[in-house]
């Protein structure tokens, strides 16, 4: 039990206002290990991991990444991992590779491997003959699909992939899983995702933890949780430690009235 | 360095595959050289003014600086709302570069915006005094241009959305805009009108610009230009402070 633990969390919350997104949480992650967060929607996944890449203050609690506070060593977090979004974040106005330049350059990939490595990724994701084409031209699919190459341009300690694979056909989704597996054996990167789809979680993860109205109900291997809960799929475990209902997802409103917003005002 | 020289491209590309929309905003400063230029020109002449394009075109440059670099700053409200900006916060890059890049980049658009209009003065017959201060009247330019894209960028990262725009137009740029000199001359207003303006930043700018373009230069402008220079700092380092605290 005395592996190197590369993300320690302890008794972290979040509050907005007077609502609790993330409630007392607490979890570590092995270094070169794969670690995989499940939970309905609104339960707190994309507000810890805004937590844990220096993007958002916790209410309460401690964190290390990598050994450091992402609250009072940011710049040495930033310097330890990578991040695939949930939500979009690329410049639309600019080619698919200016783009990856953008970020190879913000990322200190040096000069003389960063074409090298982006046009690697970008074959890899199978968009070479697209480089050069702005963004506003890409469908949802390949712009995932870029988003995960500019995640993977530099090789990070940590990568944390917010539903990395959401809106990916089946072959996308192997191909990407397949080359992140051999990151993670090859460079012992640690992997910290997110996903809704259980048999990736399980065919992936060494270890899951279920969140739930931002409370960890249950963590370990897919197996212990499978055994636990007396099912025989993890699907299974994750509805009954999760219940049946449907959530009603506030977390969307507000993002996509500020989208809806920007999009009035006409400029992209 | 590079962080800074990056989004400084960044900023330049979009500037140009919008030029169209861009050029779109000279509309306004346009619109008021030659509205007020020859609508008012006749009255300043009479009363002994002398000829008033000459008197505006510095101003309506200014003008010009101070609405692009308004513009630009606030970019970096959509790119909140893009997304993009996320992907540049979580950068192992420092907050002042992220700052300085964007508003450089920012800057450099207006600056270029405020060349444009220069030459419509020139066109419609505006004629620079001593062609040797061009240069110095370009720095003028530029700084006006940084000291507002730095100021809307800062307040920016406060934002969430574009709502606050049209307030932060009308209560902040246009009374800084009519106080600042640029299209009348403010020693002949009330005492109390001309110590505000004083306190406006956008006064030196104009104030230098004019002095370059259409005066002999005066030791008032070496002033200007530091005032214009330690504001600008002051704001750098206010708005890197801003970035640190920005959660998206
Ligand atoms: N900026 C915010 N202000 C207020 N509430 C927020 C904010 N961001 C998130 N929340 C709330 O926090 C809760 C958790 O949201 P979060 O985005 O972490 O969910 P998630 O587990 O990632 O869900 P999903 O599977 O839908 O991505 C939601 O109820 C959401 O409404
Ligand atoms: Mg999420």
């Amino acid at each position: 039990m005395n592996k190197e633990k590369i993300i320690e969390v302890k008794s972290l919350s979040k509050k907005f206002d007077s609502f609790t997104a993330v409630d007392n949480i607490s979890f570590e992650v092995e270094k070169g290990s794969v670690f995989a967060f499940l939970g309905p929607n609104g339960a707190g996944k994309t507000t810890t991991i805004r937590m844990l890449t220096t993007l958002l203050k916790p209410t309460k609690g401690s964190i290390k990444v990598n050994g450091f506070d992402p609250v009072s060593e940011k710049n040495n977090v930033r310097n330890s991992f990578g991040i695939v979004f949930q939500d979009p974040s690329l410049d639309n106005e600019l080619t698919a590779y200016e783009n990856l330049v953008f970020h190879s350059v913000l990322y200190h990939v040096p000069k003389e491997m960063r074409k090298e490595r982006i046009d690697s990724m970008i074959k890899f994701v199978g968009l070479f003959d697209r480089k050069d084409d702005y963004i506003k031209t890409f469908s949802g699919g390949m712009k995932r699909r870029l988003e995960i190459a500019r995640g993977l341009i530099h090789h990070p300690k940590i990568l944390f992939l917010d539903e990395p694979t959401l809106g990916l056909d089946p072959q996308t989704r192997n191909h990407v899983w397949n080359y992140i597996k051999e990151l993670n054996k090859k460079e012992r990167m640690t992997v910290f995702f997110t996903t809704h789809y259980m048999e990736e979680a399980e065919k992936m993860a060494d270890r899951i933890a279920i969140i739930d109205h931002g409370k960890i109900v249950k963590i370990g291997t897919g197996k212990e949780l499978k055994k636990e809960t007396k099912t025989d799929s993890l699907e299974m475990a994750f509805l009954k430690l999760t219940g049946h209902e449907i959530r009603d997802d506030e977390s969307t409103t507000k993002k996509e009235r500020m989208r809806i917003t920007g999009k009035m005002w006409g400029t992209r | 360095m590079k962080a800074v020289y990056i989004m400084w491209l960044r900023q330049l590309k979009r500037y140009w595959r919008s030029r169209g929309r861009m050029i779109g905003f000279l509309g306004q400063p346009i619109l008021f050289l030659i509205a007020l230029g020859f609508g008012f020109g006749p009255i300043y002449k009479a009363a002994g003014g002398g000829d008033y394009i000459q008197f505006i075109a510095p101003g309506i440059i200014a003008m010009t600086a101070l609405f692009s670099g308004m513009f630009s700053g606030m970019e970096v409200v959509w790119d909140k709302q893009f997304g993009f900006l996320k992907e540049t916060l979580v950068a192992p890059v420092s907050r002042v570069s992220i700052m300085v890049g964007k508003t450089l980049g920012g800057a450099t658009v207006a600056t270029i915006q405020g060349i444009i209009v220069f030459i419509v003065c020139l066109i419609i017959g505006f004629r620079p005094m001593n062609l040797i201060y061009l240069p110095m009247a370009f720095v003028f330019l530029f700084l006006i241009a940084f000291l507002f894209t730095a100021l809307a960028t800062a307040v920016a990262s406060k934002l969430e959305d574009m709502q606050a725009f049209p307030v932060i137009m009308n209560f902040i740029i246009m009374p800084l805009f009519f106080l600042s000199g640029a299209l009348f001359p403010l020693n002949n207003f009330p005492r109390p009108i001309y110590i505000v303006s004083k306190f406006n930043p956008l006064s030196y700018g104009v104030n230098g610009l004019r002095m370059t373009l259409t005066e002999v230069i005066k030791f008032g402008a070496v002033f200007d230009f530091l005032i214009l220079l330690i504001l600008s700092g002051l704001i750098v380092a206010i708005g890197s402070y801003l970035f640190s605290n920005v959660e998206v």
